[in-house]
């Protein structure tokens, strides 16, 4: 067996998650705190059509805004050396996009969970707005946070449209687990298929299982 | 010198939010229905709304001028809130909850290690003095209501607030241990020296904490009074109402000591000036006297056509109309023990309320 689709597929959605945890609950805090719904509401769409958008086609637009002789591909390619499609930053590329619109909703809706007048409590005993974030936002949004970011993982360990858009099919290179299971079973390889499906469907379990186990272990906190 | 001035004016989605008032000392009761703007009014004191036009100011500082443009945010104001759940950080345990309040002096490296020790110090003072102690290190969940009060007292009084502003501060208490409560309550405040801000819909907390009550209609407030005062001899209806008067009618007058009670159909004497505003009467529930049969007077008797009664655990409520002329409702309090259906209710002239 093959493993180097086990090895690009795990390196590429930790390497994702890195990036959308943090630049999730960014964006969530920003549109959560935004003043006009009207421009809410547009951003909040935005953000979450990678999630509605067909992967293909949400695909099509990275290869269409990184693509070689695209603008910002070009940018990239001609100042850092960086060629982006169809390298293993293109699936990196493609994990974020497709999983960040799951860590924003989470996120937003787990600071929208915590009471209001908690932070309101918080301002008018002097704390400054950084304090009143990490010290009563963050922590009481914690658990929706990290079960947020879990399925933003898995999200993008089982990316495939946007991935075989961008990112293409190359084996040893770009070719993820969900990349794989299609190119043996392409090829008529079912036996080579089981073996991906089978790691596959145990890393989504314990995915799964992580994230229920995460939301155990705060009920169990808060009813200390 | 005025302690704190209020004049603002806010459009919400139901109703225009105008008030306009000042206290200088003392505590401040806002009686009024729920939703008709007092918690609303308590945050935009606080700076945690913005209202649309107006200036709020205390003697020392202008909170918000909308004509000058200033609007202070809520941690430069200094005023002390109490929330109606309490508002206890879920995250942090009873110590730390109350060391949040501290505000801190610009931090320096080199006093950090003081001011820390200094932190632990205050805290462990308040513990004692809001008698918290074997429950620093727990976290707010386990606490009952009136530890969860307590600790959001003392975490307020740390933070060294000009004016405290508590909302509905028994709401979420059971109704047994709201009284003792209460007692509690009133002595912490004894002890802060700024003038203090009570919002609540129970006109028997207001009248056990205030010195000074407020009464708000929709939107606005209608009445500003000295507490007694306005219990004893409230001059408006919905003064009347507010503070339990259970039977208000519609009057005009019809002799120099005569109303009528135009919704019961019943004449009353009077025996002070009737005012010229005047256009509604009341008289309190248990206000009316059942008359015997055989009683002589002539003056403000009614004779009773019964029409309900409600029983709870220590009193009787009569509901009856007048047997001559039968109109409206009017409720009459009985204590135990003294039940009765009388034939004939009569009530002090002396006791009759005399509304605009």
């Amino acid at each position: 067996m093959d493993f180097s689709p086990i090895l690009i597929s795990m390196k590429t959605a930790s390497a994702a998650i890195v990036f959308t945890f943090f630049v999730g609950i960014a964006f969530a805090y920003w549109v959560v705190n935004m003043k006009h719904e009207k421009v809410k509401m547009v951003c909040d769409g935005l953000l979450t059509l990678p999630l509605v958008l067909p992967p293909t086609v949400a695909g099509f637009f990275l290869l269409y805004v990184f693509g070689v002789k695209r603008p910002i591909g070009k940018f990239f390619l001609d100042f850092f050396g960086v060629k982006i499609a169809f390298s293993w930053s293109a699936t990196v590329l493609a994990a974020i996009i497709m999983s960040l619109p799951m860590m924003y909703r989470s996120a937003r809706g787990a600071f929208e969970q915590v009471d209001p007048n908690l932070l309101y409590a918080g301002r008018t005993l002097g704390m400054s707005e950084w304090s009143i974030f990490w010290r009563i936002l963050f922590p009481n949004a914690l658990s929706g946070i990290l079960s947020g970011g879990i399925l933003a993982f898995a999200r993008g360990l089982g990316e495939f449209g946007a991935t075989a858009m961008i990112a293409g099919n190359i084996a040893g290179r770009t070719q993820t687990l969900p990349l794989a299971v299609y190119s043996k079973v392409a090829a008529g390889d079912m036996q080579g298929a089981y073996q991906y499906v089978l790691i596959l469907v145990v890393l989504s379990f314990l995915v799964v299982t992580g994230m229920n186990y995460v939301t155990y272990i705060y009920q169990r906190y808060n009813r200390r | 010198m005025k302690k704190l001035q209020v004049d603002f004016r806010k459009r919400l989605k139901n109703f225009d939010l105008q008030m306009n008032f000042a206290m200088e000392e003392g505590r401040l009761g806002i009686l009024g229905a729920s939703g008709c703007g007092k918690s609303m009014t308590l945050k935009t004191i606080a700076g945690i709304v913005t209202p649309d036009t107006g200036r709020i100011e205390t003697g020392k500082t202008v909170f918000y001028d909308s004509a000058e443009k200033v609007n202070l945010t809520p941690q430069k104001r200094k005023v002390g809130y109490l929330f109606q759940n309490y508002a206890l950080f879920p995250n942090m345990t009873v110590a730390d909850n109350i060391a949040a309040g501290i505000r801190h002096a610009k931090r320096k490296d080199k006093r950090h290690r003081t001011e820390k020790q200094n932190v632990r110090e205050q805290v462990k003072n308040l513990i004692e003095q809001f008698q918290l102690q074997g429950l620093e290190n727990q976290y707010p969940v386990k606490l009952s209501g009136g530890q969860q009060q307590r600790t959001a007292l003392a975490r307020i009084l740390v933070s060294r607030p000009d004016i405290l502003l508590l909302d509905e501060p028994f709401s979420a208490m059971d109704s047994y241990l709201r009284e003792e409560l209460q007692i509690e309550l009133d002595n912490r405040l004894k002890t802060f020296s700024g003038c203090s801000v009570i919002v609540s819909h129970d006109r028997d907390e207001i009248y056990k904490l205030c010195s000074h009550t407020m009464i708000m209609g929709e939107g606005s407030n209608i009445i500003f009074e000295e507490t007694k005062k306005l219990f004893n001899q409230p001059r408006y209806m919905q003064a009347a109402r507010l503070t339990g008067c259970k039977n208000i009618s519609k009057a005009e007058r019809v002799g120099p000591r005569t109303i009528r009670a135009t919704d019961w159909g019943v004449e009353f004497c009077i025996d002070r000036e009737i005012p010229k505003q005047l256009s509604y009467i009341g008289i309190r529930a248990h206000d009316f006297i059942p008359a015997d049969v055989n009683d002589q007077r002539r003056e403000n008797v009614i004779p009773v056509f019964p029409c309900g009664i409600t029983k709870a655990p220590f009193e009787w409520t009569l509901l009856f109309q007048n047997k001559e002329n039968p109109k409206g409702n009017m409720w009459m309090k009985q204590e135990r023990g003294k039940e009765q259906i009388p034939e004939k209710v009569w009530v002090d002239q002396s006791k009759i309320l005399l509304l605009e």
